[in-house]
């Protein structure tokens, strides 16, 4: 017999399961709108030019391929940090931060949830926005932390419920941590407006509560990175001391080389120091140090002027296809002779868009239409082209008239 | 990590080869690999521990998952273990780990939630030796279904490895006592210079029978440090077993790291995947391993010529990266501070960090510091 009998075959991922199935598929006409990776107008994965400029470049260099400090690669982690506060950040300037390499997005957020759970002795609860990320919850918990919720999308307006966020926030219990989407909210897209930010800074001000930002879409999601990181740098400047997330899966198109930093704000350069030490303990038994990859090619684009001037070209580019195919969905379903509402798909930002569509609806648009998304209705505008979205656009109509 | 006899960092060449042709292959991109990894490199990854013609591999009962190196392979690997094996979120069950042993595998089992970490005894500082006796005594004393991590071979820090023989006792006492074998295997084909000599344990067990986990590593072997390119072989009774095994590590996967680095299991699985390029990467190992054991050789000589007290045999027993000098901390110091000869003070040395320039300073060094030290 085996040690492994009572072991359960665990689900299929609901949403990398997503591609899974796509796969499978032999409809010629099959689209994945599953997972966020972005596609050009050929429905084909887009390696930025810059990104083979700065491998070009690394190549030229014969790097060796000694292991990485635990922290990372300096040059990758200093330009991550900066990019995200703006270089004339104070936090910058004093040095009263810590940023090290993690594994892109997923793999920072567990660095920071661990480093919660083990040192962060007020609460052990997270609280996250409704919905949120599939992955936040498992993340934290197998952490060890526990799971609460805010209200965040109105199901009924396809929108910010602002009211009701509000609410909830203002009830947290005092030293909670709260999560935050830094821009281009996933899965819904809905973003608050700059001034919504502000009441919610204040908010958690008053609260005293541990804001954690996931910031996975800097650039991407409006096409400017100063504005995608507004957020993040004005709860800063509100004295609020935040931990942070960043993802370069997205905006420099470096899914597989797990690109990521996790970014502890602290009192001052000395308090930094000792996190960074509590930091490296963590992560020596995860994985021992980071991937060099990734972090070389993206460290190369932000530090490179030439480069990133060129990235940000890119970057504004990839935010810019997908604001075109979300206005022409709209007006194609508009031409289909749908009667519903769907600004919210032009209201939205970013890579998703929640469309509002019921479980049964997502099922017959895999079944009938071969077209593949989540079961809560989200798509991944970045799998639309020109190409596909009039097909997108009738079998919407199709399953909602 | 391994140097060259200039004492340099040594990229293989068949690693620069295959950069070059992933570099040219316009096809290729930065998509989201699979959660488990590269399905290539899986493949090939467990093929080069089990061994081409396993019984496991024939009979579908090997399941890979590809890690950030060795560390995240264990880490994976002990996650599960803590989550499914002895019952269900079993945080009691006994883990053994070598002493001494690489520190990290306290570290890596502790933080997966296992709250009795041990230690077996292993290293005997009298005669610089394997304790067989002490092992096998401790292996006899452990609570049934205890986990053990072996070192598959090039044991870290000791360079000292069970023979055939003893290998065969200690499986027998495992299957008799139900313990679990959790190989650690950071340096196949860079002990030995031969994959399959130094895989030999590992396949003793698979042919004993045992279920058992394999974290392998790829840094050494193939100098890929910092790429960290890793895999966990998952050898069960059956395929059904396996498949679910691996689904639960697929959960485990995601919220650690999602899905793993591209670049490095690329490069390995087309090296592994060629014949012509994994001759010429067997080649490479050779190399690396043929210098240590030249140093090692070397390094034993001069020691014995130059007549220092006691003897220096263990130190071509031993195999692998590391040498158990015996060098105690007194001595160790002064090598550091007088010599400027940085070993740890376990008196645990780099063999590759000897080179034909420096041997004769070395040998000379040690033999000071057991003269005028006690």
């Amino acid at each position: 017999s085996s040690w492994w009998s009572h072991v359960e075959m665990g689900p299929p991922d609901p949403i990398l399961g997503v591609t899974e199935a796509f796969k499978r598929d032999t409809n010629s006409k099959k689209m994945n709108l599953g997972v966020g990776a972005y596609r050009d107008d050929n429905g084909k994965p887009y390696v930025l030019n810059c990104v083979r400029k700065a491998e070009a470049m690394i190549a030229s260099k014969k790097m060796d391929k000694e292991y990485l400090p635990i922290a990372g690669l300096a040059d990758f982690t200093r330009a991550a940090a900066e990019l995200a506060l703006g270089e004339n950040s104070e936090v910058i300037k004093s040095g009263r931060y810590v940023t090290v390499q993690g594994i892109s997005g997923t793999g920072s957020l567990r660095i920071g949830a661990n480093f919660l759970q083990r040192f962060f002795k007020a609460s052990r609860d997270v609280y996250l926005p409704k919905p949120s990320w599939g992955n936040h919850t498992p993340i934290f918990r197998d952490a060890g932390m526990q799971l609460q919720a805010y209200r965040y999308y109105d199901p009924k307006t396809c929108s910010l419920d602002f009211s009701g966020a509000m609410d909830d926030i203002s009830k947290i219990p005092e030293k909670s941590i709260i999560l935050l989407h830094a821009c281009a909210h996933n899965p819904t897209g809905v973003d608050p407006r700059q001034e919504q930010w502000k009441e919610l800074a204040a908010t958690v001000k008053k609260r005293n509560l541990l804001v954690y930002f996931d910031m996975a879409y800097q650039g991407f999601a409006s096409g400017d990175i100063n504005r995608d990181a507004w957020a993040v740098r004005h709860f800063i400047e509100q004295g609020i001391n935040i931990i942070l997330s960043q993802s370069f899966a997205k905006n420099m198109g470096l899914y597989g080389e797990r690109a990521g930093a996790f970014t502890v704000i602290c009192k001052d350069a000395e308090e930094a120091k000792r996190v960074e030490s509590q930091l490296k303990i963590l992560i020596r038994p995860m994985y021992s140090n980071p991937p060099v990859n990734g972090a070389r090619i993206a460290s190369m684009i932000l530090n490179t002027p030439d480069l990133r001037k060129e990235w940000l070209v890119e970057v504004k580019g990839m935010a810019d296809r997908i604001i075109s195919m979300r206005n022409q969905l709209v007006s194609n379903l508009k031409k289909e002779g749908s009667s519903h509402n769907w600004q919210h798909i032009t209201d939205q930002i970013g890579m998703f868009c929640f469309t509002g569509l019921k479980p049964e609806q997502v099922e017959r648009l895999m079944k009938e239409f071969s077209i593949y998304m989540t079961k809560d209705g989200r798509i991944s505008v970045a799998g639309v082209s020109s190409g596909n979205v009039g097909y997108l656009a009738h079998a919407i109509h199709q399953v909602t008239k | 990590a391994y140097r060259t006899d200039e004492g340099q960092p040594w990229v293989l060449p068949v690693v620069k080869k295959v950069k070059q042709l992933i570099a040219n292959d316009n096809s290729l991109n930065h998509e989201y690999l699979p959660i488990l990894g590269l399905p290539e490199f899986r493949a090939n990854a467990s093929r080069i521990a089990l061994g081409d013609d396993s019984p496991a591999i024939k009979e579908n009962r090997v399941g890979s998952v590809q890690s950030l190196g060795g560390t995240g392979a264990l880490r994976i690997g002990a996650e599960f273990l803590r989550r499914w094996y002895n019952g269900n979120n079993n945080t009691a069950t006994p883990v053994y780990v070598s002493a001494p042993s690489w520190e990290n595998h306290n570290s890596v089992f502790m933080d997966a939630g296992f709250k009795d970490i041990r230690t077996y005894h292993y290293w005997d500082a009298a005669k610089r030796g394997l304790d067989l006796q002490g092992l096998l005594n401790d292996m006899e004393n452990a609570p049934e279904f205890s986990i053990f991590i072996l070192h598959a071979c090039a044991h870290n820090p000791t360079g000292t490895d069970p023979s055939p023989e003893q290998w065969k006792q200690i499986a027998a006492v495992m299957k008799r006592r139900s313990l679990f074998p959790f190989f650690d295997s950071a340096y196949q084909g860079f002990a030995s210079g031969s994959l399959d000599k130094d895989a030999w344990a590992v396949r003793f067990f698979v042919s004993e029978g045992f279920e058992l986990f394999c974290a392998q590593s790829f840094s050494k072997n193939f100098g890929l440090y910092n790429e960290r390119v890793g895999n966990l072989t998952v050898v069960g009774k059956d395929a059904d077993n396996v498949q679910r095994v691996l689904s639960q590590m697929e959960k485990i996967v995601r919220t650690t790291w999602s899905n793993p680095p591209s670049q490095g299991a690329r490069i390995v699985a087309t090296t592994l995947s060629s014949p012509q390029l994994f001759d010429e990467w067997k080649g490479n190992v050779k190399t690396m391993a043929d210098r240590v054991l030249l140093m090692r050789s070397e390094l034993r000589s001069r020691l014995e010529a130059l007549g220092t007290p006691g003897t220096w045999n263990h130190i071509t027993e031993q195999i692998g990266m590391f040498s158990f000098t015996g060098l105690n901390p007194k001595q160790v110091e002064f090598m550091v501070k007088e010599k400027h000869i940085y070993l740890l003070a376990s008196g645990r040395i780099n063999m590759c960090g000897l080179t034909t320039k420096n041997l004769d300073y070395v040998a000379k060094s040690i033999h000071e510091a057991v003269t005028k030290i006690q």
